[in-house]
């Protein structure tokens, strides 16, 4: 039968097993939307398309499933790239799908054209644009097979709108074959061998656990390795929930704003084992004072992320789940009693901790979320200070709660990607732990919100400031707060909520930090929490850029 | 240290962008870069003339096996290839001086593609000693106009380079 290439996209998408969408209409896509409208896939209309590229991203997180959405061209198009930015830097399977000015006018300066395929080049795993109505149902194929196969990452699918509207009979292809992509699964057994003997024989091995472990569902293999082995754990921002933090053996967070024994373990281990971790700058600090005296094995599906930053003894590339339970069967376990006593002294003499008074504190908050919630939900964060107290002060049990901007540290982000958690995860309780400043990045995702009834809980810490950069400014720029300062523009946040439709609250005291989470959580609504936090809180320890890891300031550090 | 790449790749649109893209985002220096079709209409071939070290090369060639359009990358080990270029050079030229500058082609072993009133159109093909050669004593005489293929490599065993696709990564 012969269909148009409208339908064709529908067609590919259920077949894709494709269930919730997130995008915007416009002029070169009205052709998809029009057969959208009859579709059995839920379509959430966003009011920006950043949002939703970010939605699909957390919807992709929260389910381990591909994201998709959908833009026109031109504008509709370029609003995506921040999205689609987000999603490489952090290895997140998304099929991106825009309309494109008609085939004959490509390159003509149409209007609302842009070449979206040229802008997203350094920024998709693979784009497409669809040159004929005939290659279009392979080209979805290949694309949510690249999209979610090997190291994941977004895939752009361009389509004119005349393709959109051309016929052809529709096969969708059973298997994909693309001679110049063969990502490798099982580890060498070679190499598996090796690792399992510097393993056996180190005195101070740890685990630094990235996002590949939660990308690979690796996570009780994970714990395995390092519970039957007595292996400590250090986690980087995205591998956070990979293994529970209420662990003894879980040291949290490493890098710029890790734990303080997480950075000194790493820093005197004499074996690290990296799972899905790629020794990004923010987690290596000064590269050649890093971890001077460990031998390094370096689990990842990604052979370019191997020796990229440090140099690596034993690489494997593969799926870090398979590799793990190949290694796990093979394990002598090491002698790690001294060392362990090494890390609980370094846990008692320097732990992570904020000051307990009065006044209104982030750490606090997220205490209380955390006591809340049991650990039971899951928790996006916006960019800066918001983040890094959620990554220090609740504690992750699970993989896949934990949904932030790691690599592009995009701003704007948390909130539509708490949408996109909540349609994923329509049971649990979704918080964006957001700033006052980056909440404004994309606040009109209430409307989305609010419409489709979904009771994500915003929870703004809000000091009136652009808190990380100002922390910067105070720290290194002599107190200079150029242009950091919102409050003397605040909006109310609470009448804003209610413009909308969400509810609105204000917490400004400490004792009403627990009741307002507890009222919150029952309510079936979205709800904005404004919380009037101390402005000059800082995030602690922290280590300054360029330095070695183990040469942090704050905190009561020496 | 330069490195000569050979890189197959789809013959597809935009997959010059993808490669010279990728160099650029990434900071890695290209010296040269020469693309054909195969002898497979679908295959098309680069040669790569890069600069870096060999953790930059080790990088240069992951992130190139990255690229879905990418086919096979092949890094040649100095003494295992051949390479040539193509040169076209336009000097000055007199009654005076032609003599000298057929002497030079001579000795070089170029050859006049065309001879105009006041300028002779000089073509050669060799590898890099030999075009630098040329260039060089051509200079004194007034070179108009040069233009380069850029090197094109070839290893010196009894194989072909097969898209036959990626290997499966062993380590």
């Amino acid at each position: 039968m012969k269909m148009t290439g409208a339908e064709i996209l529908i067609e590919c998408l259920k077949r894709e097993k494709v269930e919730v969408m997130f995008g915007y209409p416009g002029g070169q896509v009205l052709p998809i939307f029009d057969k959208l409208y009859d579709a059995p896939i839920k379509f959430i209309l966003v009011r920006h398309e950043q949002a939703a590229a970010h939605a699909a991203d957390g919807y992709a997180r929260v389910t381990g499933k591909t994201g998709v959405c959908i833009a026109t061209s031109g504008p509709g198009a370029t609003n995506l790239v921040t999205g689609i930015a987000t999603a490489y830097m952090d290895s997140i399977p998304m099929v991106a799908i825009t309309g494109q000015v008609k085939s004959f006018l490509i390159g003509n300066d149409a209007f609302q054209e842009a070449d979206i395929t040229g802008i997203t080049r350094p920024i998709t795993k693979h784009n497409y644009l669809v040159e004929d109505v005939k290659d279009l149902a392979r080209i979805m194929k290949e694309a949510f097979h690249i999209a979610s196969t090997g190291r994941p990452g977004p895939v752009l699918v361009d389509i004119p709108t005349d393709i959109q509207m051309q016929q052809t009979e529709f096969v969708y292809p059973e298997k994909v074959s693309i001679r110049g992509y063969n990502p490798t699964y099982t580890g060498h057994v070679g190499q598996i061998k090796r690792a399992a003997k510097a393993i056996s024989d180190s005195k101070k091995p740890i685990l630094y656990v990235g996002g590949g472990a939660v990308t690979s569902d690796a996570s009780e293999e994970v714990s395995e390795l390092a519970i039957k082995n007595e292996i400590p754990v250090t986690m980087t921002l995205l591998g956070l929930g990979a293994f529970p933090a209420t662990h003894e053996l879980s040291l949290g967070m490493l890098g710029m704003h890790g734990t303080a024994y997480a950075n000194h373990a790493i820093m005197d281990s004499d074996l690290i084992v990296a799972v899905g971790a790629r020794f990004d700058d923010r987690v290596t600090g000064k590269l050649d004072a890093f971890a001077p005296h460990a031998k390094v094995i370096h689990i990842d599906i990604d052979p370019a992320s191997v020796s990229k930053n440090v140099d690596v003894d034993i690489p494997i590339v593969g799926d870090a789940k398979m590799i793990l339970k190949e290694l796990n069967k093979s394990l002598k376990k090491p002698d790690t009693k001294e060392w362990l006593k090494t890390i609980a002294e370094w846990k008692k003499k320097y732990p992570l901790k904020h000051k307990d008074d009065d006044v209104l504190r982030p750490q606090y908050i997220l205490e209380q979320i955390f006591e809340a919630t049991k650990g039971d939900a899951i928790i996006c964060t916006e960019v800066g200070q918001n983040q890094m107290w959620t990554a220090q002060f609740y504690k992750f049990m699970k993989p896949r709660t934990m949904l932030s901007s790691g690599g592009l540290g995009t701003m704007g982000y948390g909130f539509p990607a708490a949408i996109g958690a909540q349609l994923g995860s329509p049971g649990t309780h979704v918080f964006d732990i957001a700033g006052d400043g980056s909440i404004q990045m994309n606040i009109q995702e209430l409307a989305t919100s609010v419409v489709n009834k979904l009771p994500v809980k915003i929870v703004i810490l809000n000091n009136g400031c652009l808190g990380m950069v100002r922390q910067w400014q105070e720290l290194f720029y002599n107190k200079r707060y150029a242009y950091t300062c919102l409050h003397d523009a605040e909006p109310d946040f609470v009448k804003l909520a209610d413009a909308y439709g969400a509810v609105g609250m204000r917490i400004t005291r400490k004792e009403e930090v627990r009741p307002a989470i507890d009222k919150a959580l029952a309510i079936e609504n979205t709800v904005i929490m404004d919380f009037r936090i101390e402005r000059e809180e800082n995030v602690f320890p922290m280590v300054p850029a360029g330095e070695a890891i183990n040469k942090m300031i704050g905190g009561g550090l020496a | 240290m330069k490195h000569t790449i050979a890189v197959l790749v789809e013959n597809k649109f935009g997959v010059l962008a993808r490669i010279s893209g990728l160099f650029s985002a990434r900071g890695f220096n290209i010296s040269s870069l020469a693309v054909g079709e195969t002898e497979d209409p679908m295959v098309s071939r680069m040669t790569i003339v890069v600069e870096g070290d060999d953790k930059t090369l080790e990088q240069i060639k992951k992130q190139l096996n990255k690229l879905i359009d990418v086919i096979k990358v092949v890094d040649y080990k100095e003494g295992d290839f051949i390479d040539r270029e193509l040169i076209l050079v336009k000097v000055s030229s007199c009654p005076k001086t032609k003599r000298e500058i057929l002497e030079v082609i001579e000795a070089v072993g170029a050859k006049i593609e065309l001879a105009g009133e006041k300028s002779l159109c000089i073509e050669a093909t060799g590898d890099q000693a030999k075009i630098k050669t040329l260039v060089e004593l051509l200079k004194p005489f007034g070179i108009l106009d040069v233009v380069r293929t850029g090197r094109v490599a070839m290893d010196t065993t009894d194989k072909g380079l097969k898209a036959d696709g990626k290997p499966e990564v062993n380590e």
